[in-house]
C-alpha cells in the first residue's frame, strides 16, 4: 500500500464510555488516514461496535473527542455524522426490508422539491434517484434480481451490498464497517470485500470491524486491537504476525 | 449449474410447491391484488344472489354505509403502517359529535362546528402520540385503550345523560348526508381524503419516512429520520381522520351521540388488515385500507339483504380477519424463501 499521509482524516482521542456499571471504552484513541483500510478488532464485547457508534453519533461519548480533518467535531446524532462525511454500515444491517434498493439508498436524504419547503413537506423526485442509484450499482458491479422490488427479496449479500454500496454514495471521509461479512458466505463476502477495496480506492478512510483474520490480512493496512474497552495493539497485519495478533485479541501471552 | 443441488435441498425439505423459485413472486403477486380479487368475486357472487345489490340505489348506501369507516381506517391505516395501533378512534368520534353539537347549541356555524369536530379528533390524537413517544411507552396498545375510555366517558359527560342531541348546521348534514346527481356527497369526501392520503405518503418526503420508520425504526433513527415526529405526527391524522368521519356521521344523522363510534376501531383495523396491509409495519398502500373498508360494507349490505341474522355477520367477519392475517404470514414465509432462493443464485 502507499505510505499513509500525514495528517488523520479521523482521530479519536481519549475515549470514554460507560453503559451503567460496564466500562466499554477506556480511554482510546485511534486514527484513520485517507486510502487506507483500518481492521478495529477484539473479541465479542470488546468495545468494537461501541467505538464506532460513538464516531456516528449513535452514543455521545463521556469524555474524549472526535477530530475530523484537524477540526474537534461534537457528533450528536447519526445525520450529524453523515453531514460531517462519515458514513456507517452496522453490524446489524440498518437498511429498510420493505423498500426497494434505490428507496433504501436516499432514505434520509431524499431528493426532493421545492427547495423553499422543509425537508419532510417536499415532493420526492423518483425517478432521479431511481436512475441514480441504479447507475452506483452498474459501477460497483452489485447483481440484483430487480431494482424495483423490495429488499425483503433479497439475499443477505445483496442485502449487505446494497448498505456498502449505499455508504459508498455519501462517504466523504470516513466509512465504517462493522462487522460486513458476518453473515455471508464465501462468495458473497467476495462482493462485499471487493467493495471494500473500492472504497479504498476512492480516497476513503475505512475501518471496518470484522471477526474474520484472513479478511484483515487481506485487506487491513492498519489493525487496532481492543480487548475489555481498553487499545492493547496497533500494527500493520500480515502472514507473519496473524498469531501475534490473534493472541492480542484473546488476550494470551506469545 | 451451480444452483442444482442446493434446489435440491430446498425440495428435499419438503417446502413442497414452494421450493421452485418461479412459483414465489408469482405467489406473492397473488397475494398482493389478493383482496381486490376477492372484492370482485364477492360483488359478482352477491349480485347472483340477490338482485337489488347491484341497485343504484343500494350501491349509494353501500357508500354512505363505508364512508365513515374508509374515512378513519386511512388514518388508522398510516399509524399501522408505522406499526401502531390507534384503539381510540371510534371514542375519538364520538367525542368529536357531541363536542360538535355542543358548539352548534351555542353557535349556528356550520363551520365552526366543523373545525370543532377537527380539532377535538386531532387534539385527541396528539395526544395519543404525544404520550406514546415522549412517555416512552413500549407501545401504543396502552395509550390509546385509556385514550378510548377517557373519550367516551367525557362525550358521556359532556352530553349530560343524553343518548342523542339532535340537530346539525345544514352544511354538514349536505355533506354526510345529502347526494349529487345520485352519488352521496360522502363518497367524494372520502376520494378527497383517500386522494390526500395517497399524495402524502407516495409522492412526500414524509410519507417515505412513514414507510421507512414501519420498515426498521432503528434504521430510521440511524438515517436522521424525525422518527419521533414521524410517529406522532400519524396519530394526529388518524384523530384527524375520526374528525372528519365525525362530521360525516353527524351529517348523515342530523345528530351527536356519546355512543358512535361503537366497535369503530374493530371495523378499521379489519379493513386495513383484510385490504393486506400487514402489521409487520411499512408495507400496504393507503388503497388497502379503502379495499378492506368496502369489502367491510358489501358484506354486511348483502348480508343484510340476504337476511342474514346479525350475530351471523359478526362471525363471517372475524373469519375473513383470520384468513387476512394468515394471508400475512403466508407472504413473510414467501419472502424468506425467495432470500434463501436468491442467495442460492448467487454466482
Ligand atoms: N447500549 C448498551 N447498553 C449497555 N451496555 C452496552 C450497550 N452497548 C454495548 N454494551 C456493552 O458494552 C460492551 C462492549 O460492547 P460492544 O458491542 O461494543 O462489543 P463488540 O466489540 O462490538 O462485540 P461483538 O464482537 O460481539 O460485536 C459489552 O460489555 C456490552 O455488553
Ligand atoms: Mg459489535
Amino acid at each position: 500500500m502507499t505510505e499513509a499521509p500525514a495528517a488523520p482524516v479521523l482521530a479519536v482521542r481519549h475515549a470514554q464510555k460507560h453503559f451503567g456499571a460496564v466500562h466499554a471504552l477506556k480511554d482510546v484513541s485511534i486514527e484513520a488516514y485517507r486510502g487506507e483500510v483500518l481492521a478495529l478488532l477484539g473479541d465479542n464485547g470488546a468495545g468494537k461496535s461501541t467505538l464506532v457508534k460513538c464516531i456516528s453519533g449513535i452514543h455521545p461519548l463521556d469524555e474524549g473527542e472526535i477530530v475530523l480533518d484537524g477540526q474537534v467535531v461534537a457528533i450528536r446524532s447519526p445525520a450529524a455524522a453523515r453531514r460531517v462525511g462519515v458514513e456507517t454500515v452496522y453490524q446489524d444491517l440498518a437498511l429498510f426490508d420493505n423498500l426497494t434498493p434505490a428507496q433504501n439508498f436516499y432514505c434520509g436524504r431524499e431528493i426532493a422539491f421545492p427547495a423553499w419547503l422543509p425537508q419532510g413537506l417536499r415532493f420526492l423526485r423518483g425517478r432521479a434517484m431511481d436512475q441514480e442509484a441504479a447507475a452506483v450499482i452498474e459501477r460497483l458491479k452489485v447483481k440484483l434480481p430487480k431494482f424495483d422490488a423490495p429488499v425483503a427479496l433479497m439475499s443477505g449479500g445483496q442485502r449487505q451490498a446494497i448498505a456498502v454500496a449505499r455508504a459508498t454514495v455519501f462517504a466523504r471521509k470516513v466509512v465504517i464497517l462493522d462487522e460486513p461479512t458476518a453473515a455471508l458466505g464465501v462468495r458473497e463476502s467476495r462482493k462485499v470485500l471487493d467493495l471494500i477495496v473500492q472504497l479504498r480506492a476512492e480516497g476513503n478512510a475505512v475501518i471496518l470491524i470484522t471477526h474474520n483474520m484472513e479478511h484483515v490480512i487481506e485487506l487491513a493496512d492498519r489493525a487496532v486491537v481492543l480487548r475489555q474497552g481498553r487499545k492493547v495493539g496497533e500494527m500493520k497485519p500480515d502472514r507473519d504476525n496473524q498469531r501475534k495478533l490473534v493472541a492480542l485479541i484473546v488476550g494470551a501471552e506469545v | 449449474m451451480a444452483e442444482q443441488p442446493e434446489m435440491a435441498v430446498l425440495r428435499s425439505r419438503g417446502d413442497g410447491l414452494f421450493a421452485r423459485a418461479s412459483v414465489i413472486p408469482l405467489a406473492l403477486r397473488l397475494l398482493s391484488i389478493g383482496p381486490v380479487l376477492i372484492l370482485v368475486l364477492l360483488a359478482v357472487l352477491f349480485s347472483l344472489l340477490t338482485p337489488n345489490f347491484l341497485k343504484p340505489g343500494n350501491l349509494g348506501n353501500i357508500a354512505a354505509q363505508t364512508a365513515v369507516i374508509a374515512i378513519v381506517a386511512i388514518g388508522q391505516h398510516l399509524v399501522i403502517l408505522t406499526r401502531g395501533i390507534d384503539l381510540s378512534v371510534g371514542a375519538n368520534l364520538a367525542l368529536a359529535t357531541v363536542i360538535g353539537g355542543l358548539v352548534f347549541r351555542s353557535f349556528d356555524s356550520a363551520i365552526l362546528v366543523m373545525l370543532a369536530m377537527l380539532l377535538s379528533g386531532s387534539a385527541v390524537g396528539a395526544v395519543n402520540g404525544l404520550v406514546y413517544v415522549f412517555g416512552r411507552l413500549p407501545h401504543p396498545f396502552i395509550i390509546t385503550l385509556a385514550s378510548l375510555s377517557i373519550c367516551r366517558g367525557l362525550a358521556l359527560e359532556l352530553a349530560i345523560g343524553h343518548t342523542t342531541m339532535r340537530g346539525m348546521p345544514e352544511l354538514i348534514t349536505t355533506i354526510g348526508g345529502a347526494s349529487t346527481f345520485g352519488v352521496p356527497n360522502s363518497l367524494f369526501v372520502v376520494l378527497i381524503v383517500t386522494g390526500l392520503a395517497v399524495l402524502m405518503a407516495k409522492a412526500m418526503v414524509w410519507g417515505r419516512w412513514i414507510y421507512a420508520v414501519g420498515g426498521n425504526p432503528q434504521a430510521a433513527l440511524g438515517m436522521g429520520i424525525p422518527v419521533r415526529a414521524v410517529l406522532v405526527s400519524t396519530y394526529v391524522i388518524s384523530g384527524l381522520c375520526a374528525g372528519i368521519g365525525a362530521i360525516m356521521l353527524a351529517g348523515r344523522t342530523a345528530a351527536s351521540s356519546p355512543l358512535y363510534g361503537n366497535l369503530l376501531e374493530l371495523d378499521t383495523i379489519a379493513a386495513v388488515i383484510i385490504g393486506g396491509a400487514s402489521f409487520l409495519g411499512g408495507r400496504g398502500h393507503i388503497g388497502h385500507a379503502l379495499v378492506g373498508a368496502v369489502m367491510i360494507g358489501v358484506i354486511r349490505n348483502a348480508l343484510n339483504l340476504l337476511n342474514v341474522d346479525v350475530f351471523f355477520q359478526m362471525i363471517a367477519l372475524g373469519l375473513i380477519i383470520v384468513m387476512a392475517v394468515e394471508a400475512d404470514v403466508l407472504r413473510n414465509h414467501l419472502e424468506a424463501r425467495a432470500r434463501v432462493v436468491q442467495a442460492s443464485r448467487t454466482q
